[in-house]
């Protein structure tokens, strides 16, 4: 079950540094001068656009002919990571706009730098707004480490083509339980994000939205 | 020299010239409302002071220190201006507590414990010990708008702006703002903007009326209320007699 460990590692990784990625972008659309919010958003239309699978090769293969080498491993997570951070932007940049701005007004008021403001006021409230988007990515990144079979890496997919290679008979058996192992995965995340939502989230805004 | 100096200031948005030109002086723990029809610049004349919106032209002095300086430092000076809105802009995912508590500890830097001890102490002389722990969404307009003067009072600042306090508010709800305020008087400067004739005829020291982005006329309550000089400034307050009712 060596490939089950990869693809946990691949995913929580590349989610990881997907997030942090994306979240810095979305505050530099939304807060930079110019031409950060214009660099970001060029960084969102190319990654969008190309298929991961192409994203893979392009680092793995591409990047071998101008002489650098990546590992198979650290070439998935970089390009997983990219791929969804593109993605990620959207979600933290919807939440930030859903702060009513008032309260950066009201933060600066106070004395705080713009920065305290994002950090203290606009940060809390993006996180727990980012809970539904962000579940919903983190199990896309789980299901497309799938995708670095192409490049090499021996993770859940991988491992299930050595097992059936061996024993072609036992060919959809062998996915069956592969398809279950990820959709077991994919279930018990979504739960735990959905009970962290109910967790954080703030007392009686619900209320006054329906209002 | 006075507590705050506005001199000459003059704002535009766009091609819109909305204040054209405003100087008045506040001393200490003073009480001036300005009054005026709606668009006639007495929101952005706020914002101008404390550099939310920074004025093209003019300067704006406290307590010596020039705020329009391009080398002030604006977020050590905006601690000494309380700033209440009109739409409260309460910190939604923070309690009652924390939203007056959270620039003692992420601003002025003193302990939480402290900071929480004042918070409480501030929340208690608005009326609200209750509700420290609820969140802005489980408070009433009346309620949130007291927390925000708490959260302006807890700063201690030399002069808190307000920008309509109670225009959001049903109408039952305004006499427990006003009463806040009023016991604010005499003890820190006020800065009003506010409709209610009642609050300004009987707190203010001083009426500012305010029109085409000029001020037309100030004086004290009585003066202005009973005979204003400017032809402009009885048509005014006629027009809101009409509305409102007299007193």
């Amino acid at each position: 079950m060596n490939g089950l460990a990869v693809t946990l590692e691949l995913t929580l990784a590349s989610i990881a540094l997907a997030s942090i990625l994306a979240m810095l972008m979305a505050f530099a659309r939304s807060y930079g001068k110019q031409p950060l919010p214009f660099f970001v958003l060029l960084y969102e239309k190319i990654f969008r656009g190309i298929p991961l699978i192409v994203i893979f090769i392009l680092i793995y293969f591409g990047l071998a002919q101008v002489g650098i080498l990546i590992d198979a491993f650290p070439a998935a997570i970089i390009g997983l990571a990219l791929h969804s951070s593109a993605y990620q932007i959207q979600i933290y940049r919807s939440a930030i706009n859903s702060i009513p701005e008032g309260q950066i007004i009201a933060a600066r008021s106070l004395g705080m730098s713009k920065l305290k403001a994002i950090r203290y006021i606009v940060l809390p409230q993006m996180l727990r707004l980012s809970i539904p988007g962000w579940s919903n990515e983190f199990t896309v990144v789980l299901k497309d480490t799938s995708i670095a079979i192409a490049i090499g890496v021996i993770e859940l997919m991988r491992q299930a083509r050595y097992v059936i290679v061996r024993d072609p008979t036992s060919a959809l058996y062998i996915l069956l339980v592969i398809a279950m192992i990820y959709f077991i995965f994919v279930f018990t995340i979504n739960r735990g994000l959905s009970y962290a939502e109910k967790k954080y989230h703030i007392s009686g805004l619900e209320l006054a939205n329906a209002r | 020299m006075s507590m705050l100096e506005v001199k000459n200031i003059h704002k535009s948005f766009g091609s819109v010239e909305v204040l054209k030109g405003i100087s008045f002086s506040m001393e200490k723990e003073e009480t001036k409302v300005v009054i005026g029809t709606s668009g006639t610049g007495k929101s952005t004349l706020l914002r101008c002071i404390n550099q939310l919106d920074p004025p093209d032209i003019g300067e704006v002095w406290l307590d010596g220190e020039e705020l329009t300086h391009p080398s002030s430092d604006i977020n050590r000076i905006r601690q000494k201006i309380g700033f209440v809105f009109q739409d409260f802009n309460l910190f939604s995912h923070l309690t009652a507590l924390k939203n007056v508590s959270i620039g003692l500890e992420k601003v002025k830097k003193i302990t939480k414990e402290q900071a929480k001890e004042r918070a409480i102490k501030e929340l208690r002389r608005v009326g609200l010990e209750k509700q420290i722990n609820q969140y802005p969404a489980q408070l009433s307009g009346g309620q949130k708008q007291r927390v925000g003067i708490a959260r302006a009072l807890a700063m201690d600042p030399d002069l808190i702006l307000f920008d309509e306090p109670t225009s959001a508010l049903d109408p039952e709800l305004i006499g427990d703002v006003l009463d806040v305020m009023k016991s604010l008087a005499g003890k820190i400067g006020m800065l009003v903007v506010t409709h209610e004739m009642g609050f300004a005829r009987n707190v203010a020291d001083e009426i500012i009326f305010m029109e085409g982005g000029v001020i037309v006329e100030q004086g004290p309550p009585k003066q202005m209320f009973q005979n204003p000089t400017m032809q402009r400034t009885k048509e005014f307050l006629g027009r809101i007699a009409t509305l409102y009712g007299e007193e």
